[in-house]
């Protein structure tokens, strides 16, 4: 959609350089699309950071960071200096090719997912078929990046946080694939534009209240399992016992400095952002307008994932940490046994007569 | 040369070095993380094949499950390398045939005469054949008898497992986290209505001063 308006740009500014550019072009531009995808996730990683600390910061009646530039806005940044100029310590005993390997094995799954995350309608990387199996199969490479961290760290509280992650990280997956299955169901596609488009139809969206017919109303439970699944499978608090600090420090983070801890930490913040997006796009309706009268399009996309993400910052700051026999419980024997009964449910409830995703 | 071949010769080389590392790696981490490896490459060649699915459900199930899993027990042993390698002399003659055996019907396979290969059709797929949407009608229609009692025989195998390996001790003294999580706060707490101000007795108050 976008070559078409930059590539006679392009042609001219180039002239006569054109035709031995040309059979790389395909190449450059989809570099540059991955650029334009990154850089924007880069600096709103850098600004959640900041919005967690603040909106944190309000809720326990504390201002939050307010030093660094105008009302803090700078303070993300002057993290990441300090964090890039810091020394990388490898400690003596460490698996020193898996130590360097564990901070890249979990921000690369994070930042490929993006791939085909669509924005708006041609605004993705990729719109392949199978979009929900590769975000599937990359999300639950994601967790190697930890397990392989904890054990080259060859310390204990690093190879308990890797312990618990590879536990924690497996169960969730299970209950987030299975409720994903309903939306699957319920659209007929596993292309992720498609599964946004096929809320658009219905009878609410017919009458302009088009919020009602996205799929987190009729697949209300699953829309609140695959929620809190998220929020265990990004280790995010209530269920950070990955990296829970009264009991293991830090977990897998203990051995790292300076940026190799940064990645962890990027690492993170892109998986808040990616489940945010994943939610917007699989149960509210993507960059669909709520209401007829306004127009779709980014902004909705956007709001959503923003009101996503301040929902993992409000938790964050409300709940005391999950014990991890009930973390455990809680996957196994409420949301997996809740999704099966409801991919039931659905099933029977497209066959009837009542369907309503016809 | 297609710019696809360059990649499947990409992907054969790293498939190949990563599964022969994990046969010569020292330490079982470091094997099972080529094995993921091997895993990963071998997903792209299925891409290459236009078998989006299955490599897709590769990296789902293996490297996402299974070799997690796997590296959940390595990590946890403490596995003495030496005596691993004893007795490897005295093994090699028959870990030689079996694998000599496998090199054999590979190359049947490979060769394909026996099985009809040169008589498959062209692969001159249309740019919306989904894979997913063939292999679940195939699936679901055709083979749904065989699909579901596979299944089956999965589900028992879990409870089996469960099963035999399931015993519970009496002097376990374990609390059930259902119980801990369905009690209420009344049943641990009573709320007592106090004065909020008491009285001291006469011989205190004089002491005080």
């Amino acid at each position: 959609m976008m070559e078409a308006t930059v590539l006679p740009f392009v042609e001219g500014l180039l002239g006569s350089l054109w035709p031995t550019v040309k059979p790389v072009w395909p190449l450059i531009w989809t570099l540059l699309k991955i650029v334009l995808l990154l850089v924007p996730l880069l600096l709103s990683i850098a600004y959640l950071t900041f919005w967690e600390r603040k909106v944190i910061g309000w809720m326990q009646v504390r201002i939050g960071p307010n030093r660094v530039g105008p009302w803090g806005l700078l303070q993300p940044i002057a993290d990441g200096l300090k964090l890039f100029l810091k020394e990388v310590i490898f400690p003596t005993a460490a698996d020193k090719k898996l130590f360097v390997l564990g901070p890249v094995m979990a921000i690369a799954p994070a930042l490929a997912a993006w791939a085909v995350i669509p924005f708006a309608p041609g605004w993705v990387l990729a719109n392949v078929d199978a979009g929900v199996l590769y975000l599937l199969a990359i999300s639950s490479v994601g967790v190697y990046g930890i397990i392989v961290a904890g054990w080259a760290s060859n310390s204990k509280y690093p190879f308990f946080g890797a312990m618990r992650a590879s536990a924690q990280m497996i169960s969730y997956e299970v209950s987030m694939g299975l409720g994903l299955i309903t939306v699957l169901m319920v659209s007929s596609s596993l292309n992720l534009t498609e599964i946004v488009s096929a809320q658009d139809k219905g009878l609410f969206a017919g009458m302009g209240v088009g919020f009602l017919s996205w799929n987190w109303l009729p697949l209300l439970p699953m829309f609140a399992v695959y929620l809190i699944s998220g929020v265990a499978e990004t280790n995010r608090a209530p269920f950070d016992v990955v990296e829970g600090e009264s009991e293991i420090v830090a977990g897998h983070m203990v051995e790292y400095s300076g940026m190799s801890f940064a990645m962890f930490f990027l690492a993170e913040y892109a998986n808040m952002i990616l489940i945010s997006a994943m939610v917007s796009v699989f149960f509210l309706g993507g960059w669909l307008s709520p209401v007829g009268f306004l127009p779709d399009g980014f902004h909705w996309m956007a709001a959503k994932m923003a009101a996503i993400l301040f929902f993992f910052l409000w938790i964050r700051a409300t709940f005391p940490r999950y014990r991890y026999d009930q973390i455990m419980r809680l996957g196994w024997k409420v949301f997996v046994p809740l999704t099966l009964v409801w991919i039931l449910v659905v099933g029977v409830w497209m066959m009837s007569p009542l369907n309503i995703w016809k | 040369m297609e710019f696809k071949t360059i990649l499947f010769y990409l992907f054969s080389a790293v498939a190949v070095v990563a599964a022969l590392r994990v046969i010569t790696a020292r330490n079982p981490v470091h094997a099972a993380l080529f094995l993921v490896l091997a895993f990963f490459n071998v997903a792209a060649l299925w891409m290459l094949l236009q078998a989006e699915f299955l490599a897709l459900a590769l990296i789902m199930v293996y490297v996402g499950a299974v070799m997690v899993l796997f590296l959940f027990v390595v990590m946890m042993l403490d596995i003495n390398i030496e005596r691993l390698r004893q007795g490897f002399w005295n093994n090699l003659p028959l870990g030689g045939l079996v694998g000599l055996l496998m090199v054999g019907e590979m190359a049947v396979v490979l060769s394909g005469r026996y099985f009809g290969l040169a008589n498959l059709p062209p692969q001159n797929l249309p740019a919306n054949y989904s894979n997913t949407k063939e292999l679940a009608r195939l699936l679901y229609t055709d083979y749904a008898y065989p699909f579901e009692i596979a299944s089956v025989i999965l589900l028992v195998a879990i409870i089996a497992a469960v099963m035999l390996t399931l015993r519970r001790r009496k002097d376990n003294k374990a609390m059930h986290s259902s119980d801990q999580i369905a009690v209420k706060a009344k049943d641990r707490m009573r709320l007592v209505k106090m004065a909020p101000e008491v009285e001291l007795p006469a011989a205190a108050a004089k002491e005080g001063e």
